[in-house]
């Protein structure tokens, strides 16, 4: 019994509640914000290297044993996601206290996040597939009601269909968690990865797992379900934004390296190569997508849907240095990602617009942000020596290894592309001269912004931007890390005697 | 060595810095540091000679096989010297040439990371380390070549050379993975070693994939227009790009390889015709140019053409050529760039045909200049002069392409002729014309690296067992595979490649003297531009930019019902397509027993369902979908679930309630879409409830012996203590369930809340 896999969902929970008690009091939730996420952050390395130094840790809710209650497990994938997730909450926790208005913290910005949170850390640490549901189902109620939060016109717009669609997406999984239940008997994710194989009928459990797959791959925002993503993440604030594009997609893009390592394992060549054709066409849909557009937080928005491709990639070509690939990738990308995001909030508050036409002259007077700004962008374009490359480097890899042509002129291809969206920002918001139509406007931006509200910004950017100069130049224990998370997806017996005991 | 190649990092990092406090000696004092670096790779030198390639191993990521391990032979000196010497005279030449500029700090930060990302390049024994350090080339000349970063122009041509390098770049990556798996190693001294590279299965197309990556680098035809257009970037820039760095770098890859993966005719054909034509190109482009920069670029394509040419040559006779050519085209290829700059900085202008008469203000520009261009030009007694002959020699022994590349050679050698003396001398000799600045001489730092270039053309020429020995000699051994016995000196007699130079000379002054008119007819050929591969990029842009559009708007069309059309196709596509074909009509479905009173409870909820659908009265539709929810809370209750059905009643009881509410507040029903619409639409939804109702009949004919459910009856009263089996999974068994699902209604009442209060207050301002 390892208490210690419940904390990242307990402290959050907590923090979420005390934010509501403390409804009317602004500054007490900053400071709950603040020092709850970082407990959080604290929990989940504590968690991380229980995990790495321990094994898989196994949480049963309620003392009834697995699998007839709940198991929450901590294996390396959902040890590494539960700190990723943690490191978002933080950065977003300090870099809301200077951007987010006082409406949004009036009307419960702060708790929202937490149990957004908790969520993710729920959806990432549970053992049991229905239970999985119900974390889904938490964070996707508690992003959309951050998502209307402010109430303005696009933002309804974006989330109506944010949350119609994800409904589809979440009824789907309803589905295939009775069907499951249907087929086996049993809810607990170990459990079922010993009983699918015994299933008489292999057809069926294929066919359920096609709609565990969609279902995922619409939350992942994958080809060709991601239309709720475009059409909502930059409605809200940036903060909210940055955490969005770090967190949520890839609660699909984990749940489908779950299912599709643990349990759907049976008929490999026929649901994998469905998810390597998804891969590359997400990337090549998401990337254009960003091509076209001349809104930051547009162009980043598709590039989620492009990096999704990668890491699905990963998965898809299912060898040991792929799976690795997939799992180093995400670790790198939700870094890279939300930062981007901060950075276009920095550009906002000192510009007042995100449209690329409206600003520029940022090089000239803040070569510093550039630099900031370069650093997560070339490292999404999967430049070296950057976190990318190496990401980038390894799926690639794994793809010549396999003779996967097709997919690796894809993925190498997308990254021109990448790169090219990503020096459209740069010429475009540093290098221009700032446009003098606007220029009134980010005077005023400009005169609003002070040293200290500037700091708060920074402090989480530059420290993102230093994990991915790190997760570059530092591979080798990151390579490490997904190494051995690797290992555990690719031999499920690991994960099935910890959570059933020895002789399942 | 690691501390030599990364001391650029470091060095860039306090650069601005420095340049700050130092003020107008920190090109002096930053030279140092290329200066030193200089030293210590010359120090190398004897150790090469005397005991061959040297590896010097350090770790970095093991489990990727990417080391930081370097290989010190005379390919990698050769260049590391040209680096580091030329790039000492290049960082003092900017602190004049920019002197006083506000981003001379990070140009020097910027400049110098591109200097060790250069020495990284050629140094670096691991193939991966290798291509991060080519990578960086790619994004600090990036940043270098958009300095004047607020001119629309430059913008666009960094981003040209960018897409270019870094596309090339993308498949060079492919090809080196695939190197290192035909040679079973990462590092290029094993690989190098092996015997099985032109065996391997995928060898044209692992050298294809390295040559688009050395090609677009080197800019090769056709993808060399990238070369001159990175002109926009300030002229200590230019210098350093064409002479011994970025450029060179894809050279420097292909003669890495010959011994590994050349000898081929596939290696032949494809850097022996291609160089051949750049070669040819690169002179007739030289020819028309009015620039004193872009003449200049033009021969550097012209420079890396015949680099490239000779390698796929790659006859020993080549190979010797190839090093000794590349040492002499660094040479003052670097000193005509930055006597350029010079030349533009002091008069204002770098058009050659606006400028005139200024042998008496510069002379030592003029003298230095001339120098310089007899070595471009391949006249005695400078080193350009043996480099010239050699490829002669070369081209004339050539396997199979011997033909083709002596008369590109010597066609082009005309051309360079005279454009080394329309560069040299027009700008001096003639009366004295009118420029933009009043000319002067250029200061010590613009001129010292120039005449120590140039000086160096000169001494290398005289005494060419200098370079023979120590610089070209283990270079050679590095390309061929084994060391070569050679001697370099100017009179080798009186030969066909002699009598080629002749040739060249006389056709080239003649072109020299009717240089004006040459240009008018060259006038006339528009069709240079109109159809040249610059328009091929120009417009690969463009549709890419037209084909995102295109597909942006088709797939992200802001229409919700194509949205969940989409969604739902896609999972009905893909679920009824893997049950047809994995269990096909096979599978046995479940057979259920219906009473009658559950038909029609059933048949109740299917009209009801109908009936909501194609009504256009909306309470009607919300009185038919109120029908569904108790007619499904009655089949729960038939089917012994009484708490599900009650739950069912509240929620189907508050939703019409509450829908009802609603619908006096929405605009009046409008039907706006068409029969044939509303039919595809009906048939998308069957296909998906279809679907459902077949997949529930599959699993309900599926046996299962030991539910978890049964342990959960047996536990119920015993263990958990309570008689109602429901009750005890949602607040025991599965606590964690309900715990997560009262937070969904709590935090669905903090979102409600929000959006109706925020708003209003909006209203209320």
């Amino acid at each position: 019994m390892s208490p210690e896999v419940a904390l990242p969902v307990i402290i959050p929970f907590i923090a979420g509640a005390l934010s509501l008690i403390f409804y009317k009091s602004h500054a007490a939730q900053r400071w709950i914000g603040v020092i709850g996420t970082g407990a959080l952050l604290l929990a989940s390395i504590v968690l991380l290297y229980n995990t790495y130094t321990q094994g898989i840790l196994v949480m049963a809710m309620g003392n009834w044993p697995a699998p007839f209650g709940i198991v929450l497990v901590s294996d390396l994938l959902g040890a590494i996601m539960t700190v990723l997730a943690a490191i978002m909450g933080f950065g977003v926790a300090l870099y809301s206290l200077p951007t987010i208005s006082r409406d949004h913290e009036a009307f419960g910005y702060y708790p929202l996040t937490h149990l957004l949170l908790a969520g993710v850390c729920g959806a990432f640490l549970t053992g049991d597939v229905f239970n999985l549901y119900v974390w889904v189902e938490v964070l996707l109620v508690a992003s959309f009601a951050l998502l209307i939060l402010g109430g303005e016109r696009a933002q309804m717009e974006g989330a109506i269909k944010y949350v119609a669609l994800n409904l589809l997406s979440s009824i789907l999984l309803l589905v295939a968690v009775g069907l499951t239940y249907g087929l086996t008997g049993t809810l607990n994710m170990a459990d079922l990865a010993v009983k699918l194989p015994q299933v008489e009928d292999q057809g069926m459990v294929t066919v359920v797992g096609m709609l565990y797959m969609v279902s995922f791959a619409i939350k992942a925002g994958a080809f060709p379900l991601f239309f709720w993503l475009p059409a909502s993440y930059h409605t809200p604030p940036v903060a909210v934004s940055a955490l969005f594009a770090g967190l949520l997609t890839k609660v699909g893009v984990y749940a489908l390296f779950r299912f599709f390592t643990l349990l759907f394992n049976q008929d490999v060549d026929y649901t994998h190569e469905i998810l390597l054709w998804m891969a590359g066409f997400s990337m090549i849909t998401g990337v254009l997508g960003a091509a076209y557009h001349y809104e930051i937080r547009r162009i980043l928005s598709f590039h989620i849907v492009s990096q999704i491709g990668y890491m699905i990639m990963g998965l898809a070509l299912f060898t040991p240095l792929a799976i690795v690939g997939g799992v180093f990738y995400i670790m790198h990308h939700i870094i890279v990602k939300a930062n981007l995001f901060l950075v276009a909030g920095a550009v906002y508050f000192m510009r007042g617009s995100y449209e690329l036409k409206e600003i520029g002259g940022l090089w000239r007077t803040r070569p510093w942000l550039g630099l900031l700004f370069l650093i997560p962008a070339l490292s999404l374009a999967g430049l070296p020596p950057l976190s990318g490359f190496f990401g980038k480097y390894i799926i690639i890899r794994a793809g010549v290894e396999a003779e996967s042509w097709g997919i690796v002129a894809v993925a190498l291809v997308v990254g021109l592309l990448t790169l090219y969206s990503m020096i459209k920002i740069w010429a475009e918001a540093f290098w221009k001269a700032q446009p003098e139509e606007h220029a009134d406007r980010a005077a005023a931006f400009e005169k609003r912004l002070n040293d200290h509200s500037l700091m708060l910004m920074v402090i989480p950017i530059l420290s993102l931007a230093a994990i991915t100069v790190f997760i570059g130049l530092g591979a080798q224990p990151i390579y490490e890390l997904a190494d051995a998370a690797a290992e555990q997806l690719l031999d499920p017996s690991h994960y099935i005697r910890a959570v059933l005991g020895e002789a399942p | 060595m690691l501390l030599a190649v990364l001391s650029g990092f470091i060095l860039a990092a306090l650069a601005p810095w420095l340049t700050r406090s130092l003020q107008d000696k920190a090109g002096w004092v930053l030279a140092l540091l290329p200066a030193g670096l200089f030293v210590y790779f010359l120090s190398w030198v004897p150790v090469v000679v005397a005991e061959g390639a040297q590896v010097v191993a350090y770790p970095w990521i093991p489990g990727l096989d990417i080391s930081l391990t370097m290989l010190v032979d005379g390919l990698s000196l050769l260049f590391a010297l040209l680096i580091s010497g030329i790039g000492t005279f290049i960082i003092i030449y900017a602190g004049g040439y920019l002197h006083g500029h506000e981003y001379l700090p990070r140009f020097y930060a910027i400049m110098f990371s591109f200097m060790a990302a250069m020495l990284g390049v050629v140094l670096s024994n691991n193939l991966i380390t290798l291509f991060v350090f080519w990578e960086l080339t790619s994004i600090t000349s990036y940043l270098l070549i958009g300095f004047h970063h607020e001119e629309k122009e430059s913008r666009w041509y960094a981003l040209q050379g960018l897409i270019v390098t870094v596309g090339g770049g993308l498949a060079l990556l492919a090809g080196l993975i695939m190197l290192a798996l035909a040679g079973g190693s990462f590092e290029l001294h094993e690989i190098l070693a092996s015997e099985e590279l032109r065996d391997y299965g995928f060898y044209a197309g692992m050298v294809i994939l390295i040559l688009l990556g050395t090609f677009t680098k080197s800019a090769q035809v056709p993808f060399h227009f990238w070369l001159p257009n990175a002109m926009a970037a300030p002229t200590p820039v230019s210098a350093f790009l064409h002479s011994a760095t970025m450029v060179k770098a894809g050279v420097y890859l292909m003669a890495r390889l010959n011994p590994g993966i050349g000898g081929t005719e596939l290696w032949l054909y494809a850097l022996g015709i291609f160089g051949a034509l750049t070669m040819f190109t690169g002179s007739f482009m030289a020819l028309r140019s009015t620039g004193l920069k872009a003449v200049l670029a033009y021969t550097t394509v012209m420079a890396l053409g015949t680099l490239t040419m000779l390698i796929g040559i790659g006859t020993e006779q080549a190979i010797i050529a190839a090093m000794t050519f590349l040492l002499a085209h660094a040479l003052y290829k670097a000193a005509l760039f930055m006597l350029a700059g010079a030349l533009d900085h002091e008069t204002g202008t770098k058009d050659i045909t606006r400028l005139g008469g200024l042998r008496q203000l510069m002379p030592i520009t003029f003298i230095t200049a001339c120098v310089a261009a007899l070595s471009l030009a391949g006249l005695p007694p400078l080193f350009g002069f043996i480099a010239k002959e050699l490829m002669f020699e070369a081209t004339l022994q050539a396997p199979l392409i011997s033909t083709f590349t002596t008369v590109l050679a010597v066609v082009s050698a005309i051309m360079i002729v005279a454009m080394a003396a329309v560069f040299s001398l027009r700008p001096f000799l003639g009366p004295l014309k009118e420029t933009p600045k009043k000319p002067h001489e250029a200061p010590l730092s613009m001129l010292i690296g120039p005449v120590v270039l140039a000086g160096l053309s000169l001494v290398f020429g005289l005494a060419g067992f200098l370079p023979a020995t120590a610089l070209v000699g283990p270079a050679v051994a590095a390309v061929h595979g084994a060391p070569l016995d050679f001697d370099l000196y100017l009179w080798h007699g009186i030969n066909l490649p002699l009598m080629l130079s002749v040739l060249a000379v006389v056709a080239g002054l003649l072109l020299f003297w009717q240089w004006d008119r040459v240009l008018a007819v060259y006038r006339r050929m528009t069709f240079i531009d109109r159809f040249g591969p610059e328009r091929g990029y120009e417009k690969l842009m463009d549709g890419l930019v037209w084909l995102a559009a295109w597909q942006t708007r088709l797939l992200q069309n802001g229409y919700m019902r194509n949205y969940l059309l989409t969604i739902v196709l896609t999972t009905v596509g893909l679920t009824g397509w893997t049950f047809f074909v994995h269990t096909g009509s096979s599978a046995p479905l479940g057979t259920i027993e219906f009473a009658v009173h559950e038909i029609v409870v059933a048949g109740l909820v299917v009209l009801g369902a109908i009936v909501a659908s194609v009504t256009s009265s909306r309470l009607g539709a919300v009185a038919t979908l109120g029908m569904v929810g108790f007619g499904i809370a009655l089949l729960y209750v038939f089917f012994s679930a009484p708490d599900l059905g009650t739950t069912q009643i509240m929620v189907e009881t508050l939703t019409v309630i509450l829908l009802v509410l609603v619908l006096f507040r929405l605009p009046a029903f409008q039907n706006l879409s068409s029969a044939a619409a509303r039919l595809r639409d009906a048939v998308v939804a069957l296909s998906l409830g279809g679907l459902m109702t077949l997949l529930i009949l599959a699993v309900n004919a599926v046996e299962v012996t030991d539910r978890i459910s049964d342990q959960l009856v047996a536990w119920s009263y015993p263990e958990a203590h309570g008689r109602n089996i429901v009750n005890v999974i949602l607040v025991d068994f599965r606590a964690l369930d309900t715990l997560g699902e009262i937070f969904v209604v709590g935090l669905a009442a903090i979102g409600v809340y929000a959006m109706i209060r925020l708003r209003a207050e909006d209203r209320k301002k």
